[in-house]
């Protein structure tokens, strides 16, 4: 029976990065997934868009760390991610909204994020064209950006492998024997293996997993539709967060990616649970409304594809990162809620930590906001 | 300027000229009325439409058919695919140069409700197999919608000038495809419960059960119970070296151009790929004026008919079989090309290397069923059926009549009272799609006398309208097969309607009832381009293209409803039963080069996909690599990632793992997302311009 050191259950946008930080750590490492290939659930699905500005430390923490690694991963690495630092931007358009937006920016600028208030002719500058009516101004956070999570996973994968990693596709993980809180052997549909400690990075089938190992934790999914356009010469900057409500959708938000495309995605409202991949009819019209409406410039850009996918929920929108007191070998890094894209870089460096008993101090606080044991009644500012 | 038009064709209808102005790149142009912007480019000799704004590389037409993006261009300041834009009276038309700049145009948009459409079938394609199955369907008076994509009904069977194969009864064969279309779409127009909706296209079967259609340039959902897809077959493409020059695509754009639009994209063509479609797309080529250079097919014999090749060979078109392409050369856009002898394991032999001036490259080399409406539809749980190329790779033919079946089968599964559909359909049915059989000696004709007609048909393939149209029942096909090979016995009369209506050209009348030393042949002829008049002297051929000597032609008779000319002449007795037809095109249109061009570039410089510019060698490596997910080699290439949706690529990166040595079987393929083809965002929410 072969033994690793960690199993991690999942080559997604978290499991990708964890591997590789721990066999840059020397770590002996075996990545298990179910599909083909790598990054083929909904970390392909992922926008593209990487953000600090959140509105706790530790989601600020991790992703201001992904930002770094991600910007500078071409002079570190030489692959070329399609990193732009092209920033973030919530425009509001209502006085509740613009208060909602200042109150938050006050904390990011106390945590030392890099975010101000642009009036709306300066926006209309920044994004030419966009619907002046009634706007109040944005929030504009210059060092946010956005890069490929195609590439992305491909180069974490690659690097990977290189270091030593040992990828296996298509094998299911059917179950994970725990005795005295400690991790006797994961079982497969094709083999058995040994290992010290498991990382549970399963994204959609996070609760599964976990419950193999006789743990629950509160995460499902939840479908959103996604879509790219045809690529023209860059005409706006940052992103374009509309947190409004419309009927059948929460906020949505679109930008212009490295290619040209523009890449757009919608939250619906109510949510719709569960895990669905089909396309459905309604998410076109609904969708392109709304982005007609803030930005009519759009109107000649043609969709060139669409596509559904998951964000893995927990109740308060925040991840389950740690150690699991059932079984401390078993550290669960799942729930991302749809940040796992930009979360994962810095998460892979955090998780690794966290497998090798280096957690730092600020470590430690980063993991109180991701604590699997929190009562999850408390919910995030916005997303 | 010189309009590159067909201003004569033999078998088409003179175009309306209601010329209009456009501006090229600054420069006036003219351009008829209504036509589509590639059309109106080609015309005026422009064939680089662009420069792809990863390389820079030209682009021009690929598709015709809205369905990649290499025929962008910027018309009034809005990228638009050409193929599938009307130019207007003083549009300013400008290459697309790099990615487009998206017009600074910010006006507030209204927007209209989406409308919904319930119907009881859905058919998406109007060619012969959708047609077939709406008369079906509305016979048996089922609530029906088909739609098509063109602007006129009919599908591949508008570009096909040529007389049709198969049984008249059943395919009506012997009639010119371009009417057959016609035909099946009026007796589609007189069924009340089917309606027709022409330029729209399909977009999606989403998991609502819902279609989202463009028509007209309005987007619509449609709610079918069920749904037929008759939406046909794409092209398949090549790798070789220059195969993203402008001026090289597929015979389905290349009909486009000539057949309906009446344009001349080329005067010298070569064409690679020796089945029905490359042949006929030759014999469409000479009858525009076109000089048709050669064709190469890489099997030993080619795929098509024999009739279609015998044609082309006679009329002096060179086919070069155990042949491939080993590369397009020019700088922009074809210049010449250069083909291959291959070895029976199709590797190329060195030092085989023929390289031919052509300023166009057609690749014909097999079709693959449009599958993706059938797999959608699937996917939501609508009931689905598939007719025509979309069902299975076979000739028109076959189409119109696993249509009908197809038609039949929904009503009856709708609960109509139909019957049991008969088993001899289904025998029919695979009859029309059989591949060529053997190929058998002439008949012995030497005990006919006075007048009888010679059959130059060989080969066993589905057609017998020879058979029908004989006034005296003289023509017959051993045990009354489709697929036999006609023979001649009986009493002809001399009415030369076995000539006027056999779809190969292949068989001459000898009369010896006014000179028995010089008895009169006929030949049936239909290239007008080449035009024959009494007392010219033409150059006969047997089958073989084998010469026969100079005779003057003596009568041309032209019949009107059947559009082919009749031609006379006197020959001796001894080559009368001889003589198939005569050369048209003179030997220099097919000389090679004295030097072959052999490309510098490795073979594995080539694209794989055009789109997004992905190099064979990029994905082979991937493949050494052990990469055996499409989804994977898209993302770290591209590869599929373009407009066209992985169409064009995906077929030829199996292509590569067969090449590699892993079976397609665990090539795990790309997952196939909405929409169908590219569309404007404005489209959806039905966005108007506010009042």
């Amino acid at each position: 029976m072969k033994a690793y050191d960690v199993i991690v259950i999942g080559a997604g946008s978290i499991g990708i990065p964890i591997a590789l930080n721990l066999a840059e750590q020397k770590l002996s490492v075996l990545v298990l997934d179910s599909e083909h290939a790598p990054s083929q659930e909904n970390n392909k699905k992922a926008i593209g868009g990487v953000r600090a500005t959140h509105s706790d430390y530790g989601k600020i923490t991790v992703s201001q760390r992904s930002i770094e690694i991600l910007k500078s991963w071409k002079e570190n690495h030489g692959d070329d991610l399609g990193w732009l630092s092209n920033g973030y931007s919530y425009p509001a358009y209502t006085p509740e909204d613009e208060k909602k937006l200042k109150d938050l920016m006050q904390v990011q600028l106390s945590f030392g994020l890099n975010i101000k208030w642009v009036m709306p002719e300066a926006y209309n500058e920044l994004v030419p064209g966009i619907m002046m009516d009634e706007l109040r101004g944005s929030t504009y956070s210059p060092e946010d950006g956005s890069c490929s999570p195609l590439l992305t996973a491909m180069a974490f994968y690659f690097n990977a492998k290189r270091l030593g990693v040992k990828f296996q596709f298509c094998e299911k993980v059917t179950g994970i024997a725990v005795n005295e809180k400690t991790i006797q052997e994961v079982k497969t549909d094709k083999g058995t293996y040994h290992c010290r400690m498991v990382v549970n990075a399963a994204g959609n089938n996070a609760r599964s997993i976990s419950q193999l190992a006789g743990i629950d934790i509160p995460v499902t999914p939840d479908n959103h539709e996604a879509g790219i356009t045809e690529p023209v010469e860059r005409f706006f900057g940052p992103m374009v967060v509309d947190m409004r409500k419309r009927p059948g959708s929460a906020n949505f938000y679109f930008y212009q990616n490295h290619e040209g495309q523009v890449v757009f995605c919608i939250t619906p409202d109510p949510s719709i649970w569960g895990v669905d991949n089909r396309s459905t009819s309604e998410f076109l019209p609904m969708c392109s409304k709304r982005m007609l409406e803030i930005y009519p410039r759009l109107k000649f850009l043609k969709v060139r594809r669409t596509w559904r996918g998951q964000y893995p929920m927990t109740p308060d929108g925040f991840p389950i990162v740690g150690r699991m007191k059932e079984c401390p070998d078993f550290i669960n890094a799942v729930g991302m809620c749809g940040q796992g894209f930009m979360l994962g870089p810095g998460m892979g460096e955090l998780v690794a930590r966290i497998c090798l008993d280096t957690l730092t101090e600020s470590d430690h606080r980063v993991l109180q906001s991701f604590n699997p044991y929190r009562d999850f009644s408390g919910m995030e500012v916005f997303k | 300027m010189e309009q590159h038009r067909i201003d004569k064709h033999p078998i088409l209808p003179e175009p309306i000229m209601d010329m209009i102005t456009f501006y090229w790149n600054g420069k006036p142009l003219s351009a008829r009325k209504n036509e589509m912007i590639s059309s109106a480019l080609i015309a005026n000799g422009i064939s680089v439409f662009g420069h792809h704004h990863k390389d820079g590389t030209a682009q021009g037409i690929f598709c015709a058919n809205g369905q990649c993006a290499k025929c962008t261009v910027i018309a009034n300041g809005i990228p638009v695919k050409s193929c599938m834009t009307a130019v207007k009276e003083n549009m300013i038309v400008t290459s697309a140069e790099g990615l487009p700049e998206l017009p600074n145009d910010n006006e507030p948009i209204e927007f209209t409700e989406i409308p919904e459409i319930v119907t009881d079938v859905l058919i998406i394609g109007g060619g012969p197999s959708g047609l077939s199955a709406a008369i079906e369907l509305g016979k048996n008076n089922i609530k029906t919608l088909l739609i098509d994509d063109k602007t006129e009904l009919g599908g591949k069977l508008v570009l096909q000038t040529h007389k049709f194969f198969g049984s008249e009864e059943d395919s009506r064969a012997g009639t010119r495809g371009n009417d057959i279309g016609k035909l099946l779409a009026d007796e589609v127009s007189k069924l009340p419960s089917v309606s027709t909706w022409v330029n729209s296209t399909a977009l999606f079967v989403f998991a609502d059960k819902k279609v989202g259609i463009i028509k007209d340039g309005e987007y619509i959902l449609v709610h079918p119970e069920r749904i037929l897809n008759a939406a046909g077959a794409r092209e398949k493409f090549l790798r070789f070296t220059g195969n993203h020059l402008a001026r090289i695509y597929g015979a389905g754009a290349f009909q486009t151009l000539v057949n309906r639009d009446l344009v001349k994209p080329t005067q010298r063509l070569f064409i690679i790929g020796g089945g029905n479609v490359g042949l006929i797309a030759g014999y469409h080529a000479l009858q525009a004026g076109v000089e048709v250079v050669g064709l190469a097919e890489a099997m030993p014999q080619c795929g098509g008919y024999k009739v279609h090749v015998d044609k082309l060979k006679r009329y002096g078109v060179p086919i070069y079989t155990s042949h491939t392409i080993l590369s397009a050369n020019g700088d922009e856009a074809v210049e010449s090309i250069t083909i291959v002898a291959v070895d029976d394991k199709f590797k190329a032999i060195v030092g085989t290397e023929k390289t031919f001036s052509c300023d166009t490259i057609l690749i014909a080399v097999g079709l693959d069923s449009l599958n993706e409406f059938t797999l959608e539809a699937e996917q939501a749980g609508l009931p689905v059926y598939a007719a025509g190329d979309a069902l299975e790779i076979a000739e028109a033919s076959s189409a119109m009549f696993n249509g009908k079946i197809a038609g039949l089968l929904i009503a009856k599964d709708m609960g109509a009272q139909v019957g049991n559909i008969p088993d001899e359909w289904y025998i029919k049915a695979n009859i029309l799609k059989s591949h060529p059989g053997r190929i058998l000696p002439y008949q012995d004709l030497s005990e006919a006398r006075d007048v009888f007609p010679v059959i130059h048909c060989l080969q066993e393939i589905p057609c017998n309208p020879c058979t029908t149209v004989c006034p005296t029942n003289s023509i017959k096909i051993e045990d009354e097969s489709l697929m036999g090979v006609p023979l001649y016995q009986g009493k002809c009369i001399g009415c030369n309607k076995c000539l006027l209506i056999c779809p190969g050209l292949a068989i001459t009348l000898v009369d010896y009832r006014k000179d028995i030393e010089f008895p009169t042949v006929t030949i049936p002829y239909e290239i007008g381009n080449y035009p024959v008049e009494p007392g010219q002297m033409i150059q006969l051929v047997d089958i073989d293209s084998i010469r026969l000597g100079g005779f003057e032609v003596i009568e041309v008779l032209s019949n009107k409803s059947r559009k082919t000319q009749l031609i006379k002449l006197k020959v001796p007795a001894s080559l009368a039963t001889k003589v198939a037809s005569f050369i048209v095109q003179p030997l220099e249109v097919s000389q090679p080069l004295t030097t072959p061009i052999v490309p510098e570039l490795m073979a594995d410089e080539a694209m794989i996909c055009l789109c997004e510019r992905v190099s064979v060698k990029e994905v082979r490596n991937l493949i050494r690599e052990g990469i055996t997910d499409l989804n994977q080699i898209k993302a770290i290439t591209r590869a599929g990632m373009g407009p066209c949706g992985a169409k064009t690529c995906e077929v030829l990166i199996k292509g590569l793992f067969r090449e590699e040595g892993i079976p397609v079987s665990e090539v795990i393929p790309n997952t196939k997302r909405p929409v169908f083809v590219e569309v404007p965002l404005s489209k959806f929410p039905g966005a108007k311009k506010r009042s």
